[in-house]
Order: C-alpha cells, then sequence, then structure tokens
C-alpha cells in the first residue's frame, strides 16, 4: 500500500485555476521531486499538503487512512493535527529571529507537548519533557552539522546555515513527509550545496520527502521519483531516468531544453 | 516670588503632568490593542465601528474631547458627572489609545506572512503563533514611533488646562497673572525638556535591549 495518495486536488485562486486535477501517491523511504517552471502549480500542490491552501476538491490518504477530504469540514484543531504529518521546509527559511538556534528547534516541541497536553503536568514532568527535547533537539543540529551555532541568532547566520537550522526544526517535530519548497532558491550557489548535502543524507537515512525544486541535477541523481508539472496538471512521471532520459511530452521536452539551456 | 518659591508651585503642577501621562500610558497601551484586533476584525461591521471610531478621535482636537467629556454628560443630562481631572486623563487614554491602535496595526502587519505559515506547519495554535512568534517581533518594530507618541503625549498634558486642571502650564499661568512675571512660563520648558529627556534615554535603553538581533 502507498504511503501517500493524492487524489483529484483541484485550487483555484479567485478566477485562475491553479492546480486543475492531481493524482500521485508514494512509498515510504520514497523521494519525489516536483519540476516546473514558476506558475506550473507545484508550490500549491505542497501548500495544500501542508493545508497552508485548502483544496476546493480531492482527497489526501496517508497509511490508508483518509486525512483529508474536500468534502468535510474541518476544525482547527483538526487540521492543525493533520498537518503535524507534514513538515515543511520554506524558500525563505521563516526561522524565528527573536529565538536562538536551539530555542527555534525546541519551541514548537515544548508547546505542543507541555502547552496542549491534555493531562495536568507536574513542573517536574515539564522540565524532563523539555531537557528531551533539547536533547533531542541538539541531536538534530548536529546531524546537520551545527553544534556549534546552538546559541547564535538565525541573523548571525548564513542562509546555508538558516536553512538547515529549519531542516532540524521541521524534523524536531518527526513528520511523516518532509517537505521542501525550493529549499536552495534563496541561497548564494556557493551555499546551495551544503543544504542538498543535508537533504541527501536525510535520504540514505530513509526518510520519505516532497521535494519541490530548480535544482534538475539534484532532483536527478537524489529523487526516486520525479513529476513534472505544467499549468496546473501533472504533464509528466516516472523515475528521473524516464523524467530526464526519454521525456514523453512536448511541454517536459521543451522545458528541460530550456532547464539545460541555463546550465551551459 | 522667590526662585526656590516658584520652583515649589511648578513642582506641584507638575506631579499632576506626571499622573496625566502615566495614568494615560497605563490606560492606553492595552485599550490601544483592544482596538488594534477590532479594526482588524474579520467581521465587516465590527472593523467599520472601528475604523470610524478611531477616524473621529483622530480627525478631532484633543483639546475639545477633553472639553466634550468633561461638559458632555452634563449637557446630555445624563446625570453623571466627572471630575476634571478625570475628565482629563478619560479623554487622553481614549485619545491616545486609538494612536497607539494604528502603530499596532502597521507594527503587526508588517511581520512577515511567512513567520504566521512557520509557525502553522509546526502546529502551533493561532494564540500560540501571536504570543510566542509575533508579539515580541512587532514590539521591536514599534518602539520607535511609539517613542514619538510618548514624547507627544508628555506636552499634550499641557491641554488639561484647558478646563482649569492644574497642570505645569497651568501653574506657571496663575503665577504670571497673580504675581504679574512673565519669567516662569518661560522656566517650565526646564521641566519639560527634564521629562523628555529622561523618556527618551528610557526609550533609547529599549531600543536597544532589543536590538540584540535583526530582522
Amino acid at each position: 500500500m502507498a504511503l501517500l495518495e493524492v487524489n483529484g486536488i483541484f485550487k483555484r485562486f479567485g478566477k485562475t485555476e491553479v492546480l486543475k486535477g492531481i493524482d500521485f501517491s508514494m512509498e515510504k523511504g520514497e523521494v519525489l521531486a516536483i519540476i516546473g517552471s514558476s506558475g506550473s502549480g507545484k508550490t500549491t500542490l505542497l501548500r495544500c499538503l501542508n493545508f497552508l491552501e485548502t483544496p476546493d476538491s480531492g482527497r489526501i490518504v496517508l497509511n490508508g487512512d483518509e486525512i483529508y477530504n474536500a468534502e468535510n469540514k474541518y476544525t482547527d484543531r483538526e487540521i492543525r493535527e493533520k498537518r503535524l504529518n507534514f513538515g515543511l521546509v520554506f524558500q525563505s527559511f521563516n526561522l524565528f529571529p527573536q529565538y536562538t538556534v536551539l530555542r527555534n528547534v525546541c519551541l514548537a516541541p515544548e508547546m505542543m507537548r507541555i502547552n496542549q497536553s491534555e493531562t495536568k503536568l507536574t513542573r517536574a514532568d515539564k522540565a524532563r519533557i523539555k531537557s528531551e527535547i533539547a536533547e533531542n533537539a541538539r541531536g538534530l543540529l548536529a546531524s546537520v552539522g551545527l553544534s556549534e551555532k546552538l546559541m547564535n541568532y538565525p541573523c548571525e547566520l548564513s542562509g546555508g546555515q538558516q536553512q538547515r537550522v529549519a531542516i532540524a526544526r521541521a524534523l524536531a517535530m518527526e513528520p511523516v513527509i518532509l517537505c521542501f519548497d525550493e529549499p536552495t532558491s534563496a541561497l548564494d550557489p556557493e551555499l546551495t550545496g551544503e543544504v542538498l548535502r543535508v537533504i541527501k543524507e536525510l535520504k540514505d537515512a530513509g526518510r520519505t520527502m516532497i521535494l519541490v525544486t530548480h535544482e534538475m541535477g539534484f532532483a536527478r541523481s537524489a529523487a526516486d521519483k520525479v513529476i513534472f508539472m505544467a499549468d496546473g496538471v501533472i504533464e509528466e512521471y516516472g523515475t528521473p531516468e524516464e523524467v530526464f532520459g526519454s521525456p514523453r511530452s512536448e511541454k517536459t521536452i521543451s522545458f528541460l531544453e530550456k532547464s539545460l539551456e541555463n546550465i551551459t | 516670588m522667590s526662585f526656590l518659591e516658584v520652583t515649589a508651585q511648578l513642582a506641584n503642577g507638575f506631579l499632576t503632568t506626571l499622573l496625566i501621562f502615566g495614568v494615560t500610558l497605563v490606560g492606553a497601551i492595552p485599550l490601544g490593542l483592544l482596538i488594534t484586533l477590532g479594526s482588524m476584525s474579520k467581521i465587516p461591521p465590527v472593523k467599520w465601528i472601528f475604523k470610524i471610531f478611531v477616524w473621529i478621535i483622530r480627525g478631532t482636537p484633543l483639546m475639545l474631547q477633553i472639553i466634550l467629556v468633561f461638559y458632555g454628560p452634563g449637557l446630555m443630562g445624563l446625570g453623571v458627572k466627572f471630575d476634571r481631572l478625570m475628565a482629563v486623563i478619560l479623554a487622553f487614554i481614549i485619545n491616545y489609545a486609538c494612536y497607539f491602535s494604528e502603530i499596532y496595526r502597521g507594527g503587526i502587519e508588517s511581520i512577515p506572512k511567512g513567520q504566521y505559515e512557520a509557525g502553522q506547519v509546526l502546529g502551533m495554535t493561532k494564540a500560540q503563533i501571536f504570543f510566542k512568534v509575533v508579539l515580541f517581533q512587532v514590539i521591536k518594530r514599534i518602539v520607535p514611533p511609539m517613542g514619538n507618541e510618548i514624547i507627544t503625549l508628555v506636552k499634550d498634558t499641557s491641554l488639561a488646562r484647558v478646563i482649569a486642571v492644574v497642570e505645569l502650564v497651568k501653574a506657571a499661568e496663575t503665577i504670571v497673572s497673580l504675581k504679574s512675571l512673565i519669567w516662569p512660563l518661560f522656566y517650565v520648558g526646564a521641566f519639560y525638556l527634564l521629562f523628555t529627556g529622561i523618556v527618551t534615554l528610557l526609550l533609547n535603553y529599549a531600543e536597544k535591549k532589543l536590538n540584540y538581533y535583526q530582522g
């Protein structure tokens, strides 16, 4: 059974139809790259999975459970719980500037486990939970190579370092699927490598990920499956060899030609 | 009248000035936040009521508002009458809350959408996002414009004399008319300068404290 199944997602903003029926599925441990030109709807699709946008129709099934169906109404609380199945790393990092790196990673887990706790926690419980969370955060920050920066503020870090903090912050919520929305687009070219390396390491550790990207080379080497989107539909889907090596659709061919022109 | 006697009388008026200033701040800072929430409401009638209220308060002289609060209830036969100082403070709190509310609104709207979205995808509630993520950044951004308003408030307190509340300027005017001395009126400038000087130092200190991060 597929880990994630997305059926018939439609989304319009006013009169513009941005997503016109998206269907795909992915397996556990798979890395799915979504490529396509700006305005093709790839970011909107990712935002729908994270419930930052509400699809007008369609359903999302995770592990066999229908977590979203456009025909149902969900409360804020339900959306909050469902959303936690997905992590999201933004193009512009969106770290919280007033908090240290460590605090950025610990804040949300603390609020989930302490402030939103159903049972009354004693002071000792709270202290124990906090130290567990901090311990875990240190481990995550070490795994993205930022052990030295725990007490720094985001403004003191390079873009690549900030994006790695954002990855650790998303991982701290233990999402089933980690999504990236053009994670290297806001970075100087020499800093993209360090972020891509972290993503590669996550793949090797077996993490399920969806990656919206303009880095064709990376999509080709790191992804298990590639979706090419154009005008709100999935134009092409397959392994990187299929999509990059022998594309069938006219639009894919012309997009890939243009992307390759930019490289040479 | 000696310099010391004048100083003592002016100091007495200055206490009233300080009182108006302090109570106005304590009242207007939280009331302003309420007005902000109202004027940013997603329910159109609520939003428009607050917007019109802010327009009226910001669009008419504070002096007129003081007079209205003091004489208005009596003229309308409401049977309540405010004590002079009370009327002044009430008018000041409402007036300043409206100005503060617009500063707050500007600050809240200047926070990038990405901050809210980051909070959302991390599973935070709306309240948690506001209080744990956004509020502090808003405070940092609004300190300079709030400083401007607060310094204006120091001097606006002199409007209280319009309904014969003896604040600093009124105290000096009394000396001028009773003792035929003009210099005490200029001397009050020194009080205001000292006061705004201290306020400025405090604001600079706050700004510096909040400057430990950029962005």
